[in-house]
């Protein structure tokens, strides 16, 4: 059961713990906050973007437990408890992801608004699945919309991060 | 051209991608300031209604409600983007003119309050009849958009060059087509967002713009304040492609509002507000027709077109310009005559997206040329290779072409995508189609009058020499300009790009530059970099020759080392010169400006379309088409392109994937629709049909080895360019596939299904 405590006019909050990147935050939450604006507001993890709030770009694609999953569609209630990371968790100590460093390499960010979404959506790819065939790169990545490179950069540098490589093969 | 250089023409990484892929990189909506407050514009329900009263007590008697402001409370001024027709006010004052028009603003503690604010806030309408179709919008007895526009005209323009009507007389063909194109949308992903404050009487503003400049001008105007008490700030952007060019409801309500309040306001449009703002392609009624000799040159043409300009004029002025200005750029050929219409209409207002009014033009005269070679019997290639223009000729409405690799463009493309083995053996449902198009590299007028320069930078080397920053007021959209002006900038001093840093975009600290637009700012924007670089290289090179004893002119610096040309071992760093140069004489600084040469001819509306250099390009795509359902799939796409010297071939063709990217989706599937009253019915992504990753085929995009003069390094233009052909290119595929012309975008499975099932009758009843 939540803690929960209602101010003069009757608008409920309900205390949560969302473990962030390794750590535990609470925070007090309406029972209508979506996560996306929890995490950008509460706990400035402006990371996280926000393109629509409709479910349809993916640029607030968060990993919840290690699987992605478009933050504006759910509750910060219903994550209470629950394993998040963000884009700011991704490169660890400073160090960037392989997939991090082959995005740069391969000029797959332009404007990078759907960059932090897309870096989770591969990392959960190559986490699950280290060595995906291109349909499978594109399947996984295909709830990420991307209105500024064509995918073509992004899907060549997952593919070269999920073989060893962050430099692109020519140039 | 020497080709020795050490910094440009790499595809060195970004310098923003750390920033970028780590979600560092802070976007306008992701900004805060102590005590901000929120606020939201509440829009028109209707398409056409007279405002009879508002009343805006209940609103602000809403705990958390800080401020709710009207027409009442703003400049009556009228602004917009074109001077010529500044017909947009900061919130309605006697009519809405379609459904998102702006009324009314609110600002207040928390977004919540602002929604709950503005259903309090109690609009009285009498609803109008509405112009809800543009082909009818001139009509006799039609509603007026603005009553002092006589037949909803917002622009007429009638040019024409040469003798048209001989030329038709005396060709061995002639044939007229009509197409349609459909009204799209941006769609950047990141939506708009501003934050405005006060300082005394000092106006700060973080916005997602394209082009700060405009906007520190535009509001200054609007407000009656002097340029240097706005400061217009541009943070990360995600993207534009043309919808953030202009000033927004959000930048003049949010100013008034943290006036009001005293407060930070951060004003913002969610994505069915962007679609309603929108400023989009417009939707374009366009008659063609060309008349040819036996060999399929053509000797003259003649484009009649209505364009859907919506409720205010935005860029569309100059819109309607381009869309016939640009006609007579890939082929040559002496008699041309164009004529436009740009009427009002009671939708969104549309204005300029990539390729600025061309992409639907050329659309027509692409999918207008196969049809003709067909009557001719002459392959598609070829027709476009026999009338390619060459370069250093000019175009009859008066445009210098320098630089042109047409012809190579389109022999190389034919080439890659084995265009004459698939043209003769492709298996039935299978289509194969081509098309071509340049772009300006940069406009050669600003958009409102005035003589300064169009771009402008300073570079200031650190005093241990260890970095140098460059400021530019250029901005970077994520077409990658941060990068490769860096590039420009270690190039021209000698230094290395991994030391460089950039501060641009602001209207504070960088100097002028009017933007992110026309695809103006590697060849615009370069060119004062450029300068800026060999100032402080020669300022360098001047003490090293002491310190030397050298002559400045036996000389060189590159990558960092100082060097002579003619003794070998003789050289100081880079690092070393620049500090001493501090401790003598001072930073170490250099500057530069660049002034387009006075351009095009002096008919009216000459200035529009002109521009320094132009850019080439072909695309040739393979479709096949699923007869049973009329469903397209894109098999595959090669482009080649003539864009000059490039600086950065990564970022250049990931900018070509992008255009690919919107012109696919402008081809097949992108349509912003509404329904009788005027309101939008796919005012979301997913509805709007944004491409993903599975939908898009393999592209292969290649350049020419080109240069252009005039040039900083003979750069030109690719950004917008690579869109213009592209929805010419999948008609003349799915027409090749299929034998039967759709002559409306996008095209649909369902136009598609209809054209083949229609083509099926007319073969029975002729068989019967
Ligand atoms: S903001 Fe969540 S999917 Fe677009
Ligand atoms: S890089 Fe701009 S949306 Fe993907």
């Amino acid at each position: 059961m939540l803690q929960s405590i209602t101010d003069k006019d009757g608008v409920k909050r309900y205390l949560i713990t969302l473990k962030v990147n390794g750590d535990a935050k609470t925070v007090l939450v309406k029972g209508n906050a979506i996560l996306t604006n929890v995490l950008r507001d509460h706990l400035d993890l402006t990371g996280t973007k926000k393109g629509c709030e409709l479910g349809d770009c993916g640029s607030c694609t968060v990993l919840l437990d290690g699987k992605p999953v478009d933050s504006c569609l759910m509750l910060a209630v219903e994550a209470d408890g629950r394993e998040i990371t963000t884009i700011e968790g991704v490169a660890a100590n400073g160090a960037l992801d392989a997939i991090q460093e082959s995005m740069i390499n391969h000029a797959a960010v332009q404007c990078g608004y759907c960059t932090p979404g897309m870096v989770l959506s591969a990392k959960a790819l190559l986490t699950r699945n280290p060595h995906p065939t291109e349909p499978e790169v594109r399947e996984a990545i295909a709830g990420n919309l991307c209105r500024c490179t064509g995918y073509v950069h992004i899907v060549e540098a997952v593919l070269a991060a999920s073989q060893g490589r962050t430099a692109p093969a020519e140039h | 051209m020497s080709d020795n250089h050490k910094v440009i023409g790499r595809s060195v990484p970004r310098i923003d991608g750390p920033e970028k892929v780590t979600g560092a990189a802070k976007y306008t909506g992701d900004l805060k300031f102590p005590n901000m407050l929120y606020g939201k514009i509440l829009t028109s329900p209707h398409a056409h209604a007279r405002i009879i009263s508002i009343d805006t007590s209940e609103a602000e008697k809403l705990p958390g409600v800080k401020a709710v402001i009207t027409h009442k409370d703003v400049p009556e001024l009228k602004y917009g983007l074109s001077p010529a027709r500044w017909d947009e006010n900061i919130f309605c004052i006697d009519k809405v003119r379609f459904v998102g028009d702006k009324v009314a603003a609110v600002a207040c503690v928390d977004e919540d309050t602002c929604y709950r604010a503005m259903k309090l806030i109690k609009v009285e309408y009498e609803e109008l009849p509405a112009v809800l179709d543009f082909r009818h919008a001139m009509d006799e007895g039609q509603p007026l958009v603005h009553e002092e526009y006589e037949r909803n005209i917002n622009t007429e323009i009638h040019q024409e060059f040469g003798d048209v009507a001989k030329a038709l007389a005396e060709a061995h063909h002639v044939r007229t087509d009509v197409f349609v194109g459909q009204r799209t949308y941006q769609a950047p992903i990141e939506p708009h967002s501003a934050i405005s404050m006060w300082e005394g009487e000092k106006l700060t503003i973080y916005s997602s713009t394209q082009s700060p400049h405009y906007f520190q001008y535009y509001i200054a105007r609007e407000f009656g304040m002097p340029m240097g008490d706005v400061r217009i700030i541009k943070p990360y952007l995600g993207g534009g492609f043309g919808g953030k060019l202009e000033p927004t409801g959000l930048e003049f309500a949010g100013a008034v509002l943290a006036k009001r309040t005293g407060r930070p306001v951060r004003t913002f449009y969610d994505r069915a507000e962007m679609f309603a703002h929108n400023r989009g392609r417009h939707a374009q009624y366009m008659e063609i027709t060309t008349g040819v000799d036996k060999d399929g040159k053509i000797l003259a043409a003649k484009a009649n077109f209505i364009m859907d300009g919506g409720a205010y004029t935005s860029l569309g002025i100059a819109s309607a310009y381009y869309a016939g200005a640009l006609l007579p750029m890939t082929y040559e050929f002496d008699n041309y005559q164009f004529d436009m219409f740009r009427v009002y209409t009671n939708l969104p207002a549309c204005g300029a997206q990539r390729g600025h009014g061309a992409p639907q033009p050329k659309y027509a005269f692409e999918s207008h040329l196969d049809n003709v070679a067909a009557d001719l019997g002459i392959d598609p290639m070829d027709i476009r290779i026999r009338n390619a223009r060459r370069p250093d000729t000019v175009t009859p409405n008066d445009f210098r072409v320098n630089s042109c690799m047409m012809r190579e463009c389109l022999e190389q493309v034919r080439q890659i995508s084995d265009w004459d083995e698939k043209k003769k053996n492709l298996p039935h449902g299978r289509g194969i189609g081509v098309a071509t198009g340049s772009f300006v590299t940069g406009a050669g007028y600003p958009i409102y009058r005035t003589d300064l320069p169009h771009a402008a930078a300073f570079i200031k080397v650190h005093e241990d020499g260890t970095a140098a920053t460059l400021y530019t007021g250029s901005v970077d959209i994520g077409q990658g300009s941060d990068t490769i002006l860096c590039q420009m900038a270690a190039e021209a001093m000698g230094y290395r790009y991994e030391q460089m840093k950039i501060v641009a975009a602001d209207t504070e600290i960088t100097p002028l530059d009017f933007g992110a637009y026309a695809s103006r700012q590697t060849y615009m924007s370069g060119a004062a970099v450029k300068q800026a670089g060999e100032e402080v290289k020669k300022q360098l090179l001047d003490l090293a020759s002491t310190m030397l004893s050298l002559p400045a002119d036996d000389l060189e610096c590159a990558e960092g080392v100082i060097f002579s040309k003619s003794r070998e071992g003789k050289t100081l760093t880079f690092e070393e010169v620049a500090r001493k140069h501090f401790v003598l004489k001072g930073p170490l600084l250099g500057r530069g400006a660049y002034t387009p040469p006075k351009l095009g001819g002096s008919f009216k509306g000459a200035a529009v379309g002109t521009s320094p250099a132009y850019s080439f390009g072909a695309q040739v795509g393979e479709v096949s088409i699923d007869e049973e359902t009329g469903e397209i799939t894109v098999v595959g796409i090669w482009d080649v392109h003539d864009c000059g010297k490039v600086i950065n071939p990564r970022l250049l063709h990931g900018q070509v994937h992008g255009a690919l990217y919107m012109g696919m989706g402008e081809s097949v599937w992108e349509e912003v629709l509404f329904d009788d009253k005027g309101r939008i019915k796919n005012a979301e992504l997913a509805n709007y049909r944004l491409l993903t990753a599975v939908d898009m085929p393999p592209i292969q995009s290649e350049v020419v080895n080109s240069y252009e003069p005039t040039g900083p390094w003979g750069v030109k233009e690719v950004g917008e360019g690579a869109t213009n052909p592209t929805l010419g290119m999948f008609s003349n595929a799915i027409f090749d596939a299929m034998g039967v012309r759709v002559n409306s975008l996008p095209l649909t499975y369902e136009k598609v299904w209809r054209a083949l099932k229609e083509k099926r009758e007319r073969e029975e009843t002729k068989a019967a």
